[in-house]
Formats: structure tokens, sequence, C-alpha cells
């Protein structure tokens, strides 16, 4: 009897380990698995000339990976101009300003917003921003668009991170301890100058850290900017041209990849550059996250 | 000097309500939208056919293939996320609780691997599959679909098997209960709330996330039969009906998006009910 129970404890405590050792080693079996797909590549082009050459001739067996990286930080930063400001406020009223009743709405709205499939999100792109970017906002600068841009592209990024950041933001400012601010506010400060001074200083690695995570899951996001994107390989600095974002190259070009030679090597050189850009970005902005909340 | 900064404490008092209004505004907007939209072309028929002939050139069918797809896909991906999620879960709250470094250090990897984007484990499946000798299948987007959400699994549960108070454990131990009993017993019991937010969760997520079956489930106007069969999913049902050029079809991109729209919802509202009712037989 003692000795069965002892074998079930053994059997399951090495499953338990087993499954938590595969999670472990999933990103980096992901990463080997990649690189190696992608080795033949840096065969005939160096890593550096893979990634600042703007010449994407696959056909022809040359790769310059500038115009989707470039395309990809476009749209990210834009995003993330459009949704910095208004998460910060929105969180600063949340946590300090706004009623019980309004905490206790706002909450589940976050969380099942932040739930919905980023598809849904690029329906909404195509049948609101797409028009209202190439139908009111072009004729109003007088361009003519076609509504599908790195623009469109970068507001529906925005409105997806939204949730996300707002989230994390909430929770940071939740940790600030009330008797600062009890403080700050004894001292004679308005609310205002309280959380200019105390919330937001307190806070900071957090905010910086919220955006940095928010920042990388607008560089990773796919199917909701490649259905506004528009989806064209050029370099270019207007909002209102189309882009073509790295994770689009992957999901656009699956089917053909196996048809021309290196297509495939090279497809999964930009899933590797995905994983490496966001895993470096979340690996710091976690670190940040988990030395405040320990403190 | 005062009245300054009482201009100033309105001025941004303002500000940020109206951001926050705005938002709420916007996103409430979202979902009305796409329900205004979806609900005018969507008919009984586009939830209980597969697609007929010219199906994508306007003709008779719905998408009863990508639901099920979708429903297989997510089910087996859950299944698959239980299995490696639970255990691992109540590894890190059983045997590491008195490691609280490497605990902490197992949380903060769990994290990191929650960012990468769906496109790169899309990738990755799709080497594997090509590994494995599969074909784009119901199997391998489970396989990719089921990496995906195991991370979540694990950090959605182990959340609320963390707050659990080490007294509960040192009882089980001390009435001579081996740490697998403990685990599974007492602590599984415990944080069964948790454990069901982390199914729908992960459930929802493996349902709505279309690039990482792009690569590896195919698609199909047929219901899979087996596992070596490709399998349509909603997401990329919506995703190349609405890059149709014919307006009928866009139409019914609209109705599949009220689908799975209605389909998170369910699912999120669910977990919400279900925590609190099962939270609260719980020993505090």
């Amino acid at each position: 009897m003692i000795f069965r129970r002892y074998l079930i404890d053994r059997t399951a405590s090495v499953w338990m380990v087993t499954a938590l050792l595969i999670i472990l080693l999933l990103p980096v079996l992901i990463g080997i698995a990649l690189y190696l797909k992608s080795v033949p590549l840096f065969e005939i082009q160096s890593f550096a000339s893979l990634v600042t050459s703007s010449v994407w001739l696959p056909a022809e067996g040359k790769f310059g990976f500038w115009p989707f990286i470039s395309s990809s930080l476009y749209v990210t930063v834009l995003s993330f101009i459009f949704a910095a400001p208004v998460c910060l406020l929105a969180a600063v009223y949340l946590t300090q300003f706004a009623s019980k009743k309004l905490i206790r709405l706002m909450h589940p709205v976050i969380d099942i917003l932040a739930g919905l499939p980023s598809v849904i999100y690029g329906v909404w792109g195509v049948l609101v921003i797409v028009p209202l970017v190439g139908k009111i906002l072009a004729p109003l600068l007088n361009i003519s668009s076609s509504g599908y841009t790195i623009l469109s592209g970068g507001i529906v990024l925005a409105v997806m991170c939204i949730p996300y950041m707002l989230n994390m933001l909430v929770e940071v400012f939740n940790t600030v301890p009330i008797g600062l601010k009890e403080a700050s506010l004894a001292l004679g400060a308005t609310y205002w100058d309280t959380v200019k001074h105390v919330v937001i200083r307190k806070s900071y690695p957090g905010i910086i850290s919220a955006y940095g995570l928010g920042l990388a899951k607008a560089f990773g996001e796919t199917l909701a900017v490649m259905m506004v994107v528009g989806n064209r390989v050029q370099l270019t600095l207007n909002p209102f041209e189309a882009g073509y974002p790295l994770p689009a190259l992957i999901a656009n070009n699956y089917g053909e990849m196996l048809s021309i030679p290196m297509y495939d090597s090279a497809l999964m050189f930009s899933a590797f550059l995905l994983l490496i850009i966001i895993l470096i970005i979340n690996i710091f902005f976690r670190y940040l996250i988990h030395k405040t909340k320990k403190r | 000097m005062n009245r300054r900064k009482l201009i100033e404490e309105k001025f941004f008092r303002f500000l940020s309500g109206f951001a926050t209004y705005s938002l709420m505004a916007l996103l409430a907007l979202i979902i009305l939208i796409i329900f205004i939209k979806g609900f005018r072309a969507l008919t009984l028929d586009m939830l209980t056919k597969i697609p007929e002939g010219g199906y994508y050139y306007g003709g008779e069918g719905g998408v009863l293939n990508a639901i099920i797809g979708s429903l297989y896909i997510a089910l087996g991906a859950t299944f698959i996320a239980i299995i490696i999620g639970t255990p691992a879960a109540l590894y890190i709250n059983v045997h590491l609780i008195r490691y609280r470094r490497t605990q902490n250090t197992i949380r903060y990897l769990l994290d990191a691997l929650w960012g990468i984007p769906s496109i790169v484990y899309g990738a990755f499946g799709f080497t594997l599959m090509l590994y494995m000798g599969l074909n784009a299948s119901l199997l391998a987007g489970i396989i990719t679909v089921a990496l995906l959400i195991t991370p979540i699994m694990i950090r959605t549960f182990d959340e609320v098997l963390s707050t659990i108070p080490i007294g509960l454990q040192e009882a089980a131990l001390a009435l001579g209960s081996t740490k697998t009993e403990t685990a599974f017993k007492v602590l599984f019991k415990q944080g069964l709330s948790g454990f069901i937010t982390a199914i729908l969760l992960s459930f929802g997520r493996g349902i709505g996330d279309a690039a990482s079956v792009l690569f590896t489930a195919g698609y199909t106007d047929l219901i899979p039969q087996n596992m070596d069969e490709p399998a349509a999913t909603l997401p990329l049902a919506i995703f190349f009906q609405l890059s149709s050029p014919i307006p009928e079809v866009r139409e019914r991109a609209f109705a599949a998006a009220v689908i799975l729209t209605v389909i998170i919802l369910i699912i999120s509202l669910t977990a919400r009910y279900l925590t609190v009712r099962f939270s609260k037989s719980n020993i505090k």
C-alpha cells in the first residue's frame, strides 16, 4: 500500500517536472528550429546585408528585409503615439479619480476587449478605419489614398493595444501605497500634483514596462494589421502609403514558400527575427516589472 | 499661484476623464459595429450549412465547416494544454514552494513566453510539421495552438494557486499525504476556480487565433473526419471571405465575425460567472 502510494508519487512528480521543462524549453526550441531553417540564407547573404538591404526579389535570390522591418517599426511607433497618452490618462482617471461604480464597469469591459481575437479588430478596421482614412482624412489633406495605409494599420494596432496596456497601467498604479498619496495630499498638494509628483514618479519603471510590452505586442501583431495596411513592398515615410510589416510577410506568402528556392528560409528568418526582437523586449521589461513588484 | 493650480487640476481631471469615457465609447463602438453589420448578414444557413458549390461567388451555404473546425482545434489544444499545464502549475506551487527565487524565475520566463506572437508559433508549428512528416492537418493545428495556449493556461492557474495560504499545504503534509496527493487532492480543489478560468481563457485564445493555424491547419470546405485531414477555422474564414471582391461574400465575413464575437463573449462571461461560483466553497 505504502509502496503503491510512493510509486504514484514518483510517477506523478516526474510527469510534473517533465511538463514544466517542456514549456520552459519551448522558446529555446523555437529559436533553434527557426534558426536552423534560416541558415541556408546566411550562406548567400550576410546577416547585416539581410537586415539593411532593401532589394526584395525572391525569384532572383535577393532578400532585403529593410522595407519590412521599417514598415513594422513605423506602424508600431504610430500605434504607440496614438495609444500611449490616452492609456496613461485613462489609467490615472480609473485609479485616482473615478467612482467605484465606473471601475467595476470598466474591468470586465477591458478584459473582454483584451480577449477579442485580432481578426475581429481587423474586420472593424476594414469597416471603419479604412474608409475614415481613405475617404475623409486623405481628401482633407488633398491626398488620394485607398485607405489601406500605414496610418490605418497604426490606428487599428493602437486600438488593439489599448486594453492590454491599460490593464497593465491600472495594475501598476494600484501598487502605489495609499500612505504616500495621503502624505502628499496632507502637505497641501492638489490631486493632480499628487498624481504628477508621487503616483507617476513612484510607478515610473512600471509605466515604462507597460509601454514596452505594449510595443512588443504591437510589433508581433499579424492579422489585424495585415488586413488594413495594404501589403506593398516599398520604402516610404508617407503614412498615407501602403506598408508591409514583417508578420504580414510571413502570413501572406506561406502558400508560395515552397515553390521558390530559399523563400522558405527567408520567411523562417523573418519569424526568427520577430522572435528574437520580441523576446528581448519582453525579457527586459518583464524584469523591470518583477523588480518593482518585489519592492 | 493657487488659481493656476486650480485650473491645472480642473483641466487634467477633465482631460483624463475625457480620455476614459472616449475609450469606453470607442470600445463600445467596436462591438456595436461588428454586431450591426454582422447580424444583418447572419442567416440560419450560415450556422447550419457547409459551403456549397459556388459559395465563394455568392452561392448557397454557410460556415459550419469553420465553426466545427475551430471547435475541434480549440478543444484538442485545450486538452493538451490541461495535460501539460495543470501538473506544471501545481509543481510550481507545491514542490517549489520553498524556493521563492526559482518560482519567480519560472513565472518570469512564462510571462516572456506569453509575449511571443502567434505568427512565430505558426512558423515553428510549420517547421515541426514538416519535420514530423505531417501535412497541414487538424493534428498539426492542434499541436501548434496547444503550444501557444499552454503558457497562458499555466500562468492563469498559477496566479490563483499562488494565493492559497501555505498552511493548507502544511496541514495536508502533516497528515501524512505525499506531495502529489497534496497537489492534486488539496491544492487542485482549492484552486478549482482558477483552473476553470484558465481553461476558458486558453480555449478563447485558441478559438480566436488565426496566425498560428494559417500554416498548420490548412483550409477546407468539408468538416474534418480524421486527425490527418485539414480543417477550416472561423478566424481564417472571416479573413479569406473579407478579402473577396464580391459584396455577398464580404457580407458573410461580417456574419462570421459576429459568430466568433458571440462565442468569445459567451466564454468570457461564463468564465466570470464560474470563477465567482467556484471560489465560494473555498477554505479561507
